[in-house]
């Protein structure tokens, strides 16, 4: 079913129970549950190598968990996919910059799916697509080739296409990297505007400024949950330490978080 | 101008050179709409590739009296899958992978045609034959050229963002695994026929050199397609008048155009060229970097 706007039926956006996952026999996600319901903005905090972007992929179905279920609007993966629910905009972008298309055909890529198997945009693609990028600010920019754009300017049409896309749920991995105070003050706000109109958002950052400022919830991870919920109750200095104190985490077996052993469904 | 005249004219009386005329046109359409997601994926290696590993297939279809379209075609496609399989099960890298795959399997096919008896004429699969094509030559190509551009067009945009961006289209449910195998598939087919023109040993220039070519006159896809097209049609039948004057190899002369037009393009386009690069900064070519 199309719909621009993320429907609203079920107030739950993302479950993720007992996931595990690893990458040749190496655990890079131990045992992490959450659940995130409508309107939320999730910060998921972790040291480098903490899981963070492996998370967005197994939440993506990018990595196959080794144990765990996960469900997107209450549907599994690959039904959220094609339902377009998910929005993914990676850490590193992997395209090549040189590509020859603009900014207008990058942000009517997130309409693809919604399209006919020709893929020939309608009056309410390009509507989408004009609307996402004025909300970006980058209208103006729409004929540029996409490697002539700044690298704020980059980051904001990759949004631009999650917003076209009109996906109810945003993963965004550490958008805030390499971006100048005024994209970052931008990005904020749409990030803001997004959880008023009942989408769910969730952002990896190592910066901690940004947690307290305009995020709702708050994930602390190290291969696994350490901690999870209202921004003020997990933010406290116990949690921080526990959270980027790995090493030593790691050194005294009787400090991590209870695994709890494959409760495997 | 009449000399002009009876330049182009004359050899349209011949048979032969009308219909190596209508099959490299198509031919060339097909390989230069291929060519553009060749250049931009960086997949020529893969094509030289492929267009050498179909060689045993081409032999076996002959002796067993086959299609050789469909020879040509398993080997193509086996040949890409067994890339795929080692490179996923060993650490070696994939340019070395390519190589030895399918100097594995154009050695195959030499030594199947140097022992099976039969009355082909190992020149003609190595430099093509287009001048002396066969009816059943041309029917194979027009079929095998009408099924790959209706794919490309048909899915255009979908293999346009795999080629960009493979992460977002898998996040909108697009299924990467099968448009890079059937992008490979196009390439497989797209090899057999540019075979029927320029030979296996050339026909890579068919799959890349256009393609680089438009590349560098523009930055929208669309007008790439169409620049690339334009450029191997048009090196295509200025490189069989030119053969049939000069009496020189037409798959030769084909390149030779097709490499020429790239040339040109290098030095002179608009933006991309040597030329509006160094009016543009005139200080950093005169010191090229490392
Ligand atoms: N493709 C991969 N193959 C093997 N190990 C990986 C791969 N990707 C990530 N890892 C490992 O998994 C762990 C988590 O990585 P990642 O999710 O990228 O962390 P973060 O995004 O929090 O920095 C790290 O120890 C990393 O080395
Ligand atoms: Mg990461």
């Amino acid at each position: 079913m199309p719909s621009r706007q993320p429907h609203l039926c079920g107030n739950e956006r993302i479950s993720v129970r007992h996931l595990c996952v690893e990458y040749h026999g190496v655990v890079a996600v131990h045992d992490a549950s959450l659940h995130l319901n409508a309107g939320t903005i999730c910060a998921l905090v972790g040291m480098n190598g903490a899981g963070k972007s492996t998370l967005f992929k197994a939440l993506m179905g990018f990595v196959r968990p080794s144990a765990g279920t996960i469900a997107v609007n209450g549907l599994p993966l690959d039904q959220a996919r094609r339902a377009r629910a998910v929005a993914y905009v990676p850490q590193t972008e992997s395209v090549d910059w040189n590509f020859p298309v603009n900014v207008h055909e990058v942000v009517m890529m997130g309409r693809y799916g919604a399209m006919n198997l020709l893929r020939i945009p309608r009056p309410v693609d390009r509507e989408a697509v004009k609307e996402a990028l004025d909300r970006v600010e980058l209208w103006h920019l729409r004929d540029r080739q996409i490697g002539a754009l700044s690298g704020g300017q980059r980051k904001r049409a990759f949004l631009a296409r999650a917003l076209a896309q009109g996906a109810s749920v945003m993963l965004l991995d550490e958008p805030f990297n390499g971006v100048d105070i005024r994209t970052e003050k931008l990005m904020i706000e749409l990030f803001e505007q997004f959880r008023r109109e009942g989408r769910t958002l969730m952002i990896s950052t190592h910066d901690l400024s940004h947690v307290t400022s305009f995020c709702d919830q708050v994930v602390l991870i190290n291969k696994t949950v350490l901690a999870y919920g209202e921004t003020s109750s997990v933010f406290t200095s116990e949690n921080l330490a526990l959270t980027f104190g790995g090493l030593r985490l790691e050194a005294s077996p009787t400090a991590t978080i209870d695994p709890d052993p494959r409760q495997a469904p | 101008m009449t000399a002009v005249l009876t330049w182009l004219v004359e050899p349209l009386q011949q048979e032969f050179m009308v219909r190596a005329l209508l099959v490299s046109t198509l031919v060339s359409c097909v390989c230069g709409l291929l060519s553009c997601y060749m250049t931009l994926k960086g997949w020529a290696l893969m094509g030289d590739a492929v267009s050498h590993a179909v060689m045993p297939g081409v032999v076996i279809a002959y002796a067993l009296n086959l299609p050789f379209a469909v020879g040509a075609f398993v080997f193509g496609v086996g040949s890409v899958a067994l890339i795929g399989y080692i490179k996923q099960m060993t650490r070696i890298k994939e340019d070395t992978v390519i190589g030895l795959v399918f100097t594995g399997f154009f050695a195959l096919g030499l030594t199947l045609i140097s022992k099976v008896r039969s009355n082909i004429d190992l020149s003609h699969i190595l430099f093509g034959n287009v001048l002396g094509i066969s009816s059943s030559d041309i029917l194979q190509t027009v079929v095998i050229s009408l099924l790959v551009l209706t794919v490309l067009v048909v899915l255009r945009k979908d293999l346009l963002l795999f080629c960009f961006d493979p992460t977002h289209a898998r996040s909108i449910g697009l299924h990467t695994g099968v448009l890079h195998y059937l992008l490979l598939s196009m390439l497989s087919l797209a090899a057999v026929a540019g075979l029927q023109t320029v030979g296996i040993i050339l026909v890579v220039a068919m799959l890349v050199t256009p393609g680089a070519t438009a590349y560098l006159l523009t930055d929208r896809f669309d007008r790439m397609v169409w620049l690339s097209i334009l450029s191997a049609v048009i090196s295509s039948v200025a490189g069989i008048y030119w053969s049939y004057w000069m009496d020189a190899s037409t798959a030769g002369c084909i390149v030779l155009v097709q490499t020429l037009l790239f040339l040109l393009c290098f030095l002179l386009a608009p933006r991309h060229g040597l030329l509006a690069q160094r009016r543009r900064s005139p200080r950093a070519s005169r010191f090229p970097s490392a």
